[in-house]
């Protein structure tokens, strides 16, 4: 049939602008579903930790919403949110929450008691305890959340291009050339959506490094 | 009277009224606490001691009001600990617990520093009173207060515990077990270089430990609790162990608890036989434990030996038979450290 190479090298050249669009349009759309994402968890893992009971609950919804296929939830949703931002968003924004919940929990959970017990006798306020204690020390867990979720939404976005043109960052140039069995299109949508969720995890284990120096000293202990 | 905030007042009195705690209600109350009452003067190391679940550490927690009485009343200088703002009471009262809880993002000058952070002290005068205290329990502020808590050792995270107890200078001192964690060596250690604090710093401190032993050597006062959180008996180490109260404190005490005793009475607590200066026999300051002169005679194999007087001069005869009698009428008195 066609004798074209696997990568045309002077296609990739004449689109890298159409391109460097299409990433910044991935990155909108993942940042955010992340972004309300971890705002929506950050509330239900709240509920959980004060009310217990509720944990399983919320972790059984979470988990039942992630098992639907993508592709059918973004497909279905057309016919209620039609082909808005709406669409696209709610899937991912949907996805992230069984990624997140658990890892907020875990991270306050993860607080020792001793240190709690420490706190509330030196005196702190229960805000002041929240904020200076409690957070502090929940961070390794809540950015693992958060690695998790930006991954997953990264590679998730590309489905969204079964919504058309103005949807799906690079999962348009997989579409595409899945469509017009062009090659070059599909290893570029594929392999710089890779590139970013990579990127991005790297980003937030850098923050993590920042934000928790005291975590780091460990290797170096006497 | 009122304590100031900013600790003028270097102690306070503790008083326990009939304090009593329950949980649960109705049938299945059950009590935790039940009608505990003793007072300690101000300066003085109180140490509730008994076995676990006897209801010690509910006990020290209901002075900070990390659990609250079911009934009666805690009263620090006199003034019911309930009727006080609760992070303001705390944050005048030292609190060191077993496992120390540092706070583990913060470095050890952080730590030291919280409750005159939490009090709005200035950053100079903060700082300033974070090495002054890692000084004064013996870690060097140059290299320490950068650390963080997982980069030390158990006795210098002790030692930290301490220091931040001690940081807004608080009129009592809360110690929950703060030795146990570590290894006898440097718990000896430890709880030596504390007695030596105490004598300077003089805080009134309520001191909780399952270890008799350490009650002993703490303890100005010691109460001694039972199963039930009943309390068994208060008074002077020495009076516990020559008068255990009941069959319980004579056994939680110890079958040798006459030789418990050696290490609290010294030589100037003898009345002796007045003695000229015997060349050749032993002598001992007045300081010395009877646990040493017992031991130094029975190695001698001597009648007896010479007790010194603070000016160095014979002040009387000490023989074993004059040391089994002191021990018997439970006449000496407490050995202050």
């Amino acid at each position: 049939m066609n004798h074209e190479p696997l990568v045309r090298w002077d296609w990739l050249f004449a689109h890298l602008g159409p391109i460097a669009d299409r990433v910044g349009q991935h990155l909108y759309l993942a940042a955010i579903a992340v972004g309300v994402g971890f705002a929506i968890s950050f509330a239900l893992a709240a509920i959980s930790i004060r009310r217990r009971k509720l944990y399983p609950a919320v972790t059984v919804l979470a988990t039942a919403e992630y098992t639907i296929p993508s592709f059918a939830l973004f497909a279905a949703l057309v016919t209620i949110t039609g082909l808005s931002i709406l669409t696209a968003e709610i899937p991912l924004v949907l996805y992230t929450i069984i990624l997140f919940v658990p890892n907020i929990v875990a991270g306050f959970d993860s607080v020792p008691w001793d240190v709690l017990d420490a706190a509330d006798g030196m005196g702190f306020t229960r805000g002041q305890r929240w904020w200076r204690v409690e957070l502090p020390l929940a961070v390794p867990l809540v950015v693992a959340g958060l690695r998790l979720a930006s991954v997953s939404t990264i590679g998730l976005v590309t489905v969204s291009a079964i919504l058309g043109q103005g949807f799906g960052g690079l999962g348009y140039y997989i579409l595409d050339g899945y469509q017009r069995h062009f090659t070059t299109e599909i290893l570029v949508g594929g392999l710089l959506s890779i590139a970013l969720a990579v990127v991005a995890d790297m980003a937030f284990v850098l923050l993590q490094r920042l934000l928790t120096p005291w975590a780091a000293r460990r290797a170096e202990v006497r | 009277m009122t304590v100031r905030e900013t600790g003028h007042a270097r102690a306070a009195s503790l008083e326990f009224h009939g304090v009593t705690k329950r949980y649960g209600r109705g049938e299945s109350a059950h009590g935790a606490v039940n009608d505990l009452s003793f007072a300690v003067p101000a300066g003085a190391i109180c140490v509730l001691v008994g076995p676990s679940g006897c209801g010690k550490t509910t006990s020290l927690k209901m002075v900070n009001r990390l659990i609250e009485p079911t009934e009666g009343q805690i009263l620090l200088d006199g003034v019911n600990v309930m009727t006080e703002n609760v992070t303001a009471l705390r944050r005048r009262i030292g609190y060191v617990i077993q496992q120390v809880g540092l706070l583990p993002h913060l470095t050890v000058g952080r730590n030291v520093a919280i409750v005159p952070s939490l009090m709005g002290w200035s950053k100079q005068r903060q700082s300033a009173r974070t090495d002054e205290l890692l000084s004064l329990v013996g870690l060097d502020p140059e290299r320490y207060r950068g650390r963080y808590p997982v980069q030390l050792s158990g006795g210098e995270r002790q030692r930290v515990g301490v220091a931040r107890a001690l940081a807004a200078d608080p009129p009592l001192m809360l110690m929950d077990e703060p030795f146990a964690a570590v290894d006898p060596i440097v718990r000896e250690r430890l709880q030596d270089e504390f007695l030596r604090l105490q004598h300077e710093l003089a805080k009134t401190i309520l001191f909780v430990t399952h270890d008799i032993d350490e009650a002993i050597k703490m303890g100005d006062l010691i109460a001694v609790m039972e199963a039930g959180g009943r309390l068994a008996q208060f008074g002077s180490p020495d009076s516990v162990l020559a008068h255990p109260a009941s069959d319980f404190v004579a056994q939680f005490v110890g079958e040798d608890r006459g030789l418990k005793r050696l290490s609290l009475v010294t030589i100037a607590d003898l009345s002796l036989e007045p003695s000229a200066a015997r060349p050749g026999l032993p002598t001992f300051g007045p300081g010395t434990k009877l646990r040493d002169a017992l031991s130094v005679l029975l190695a001698a194999d001597t009648s007896g030996g010479v007790a010194l007087d603070d000016a160095g001069k014979p002040r009387g005869f000490v023989t074993v038979d004059a040391i089994a009698s002191a021990l018997a009428e439970g006449r000496g008195t407490v050995a202050n450290p």
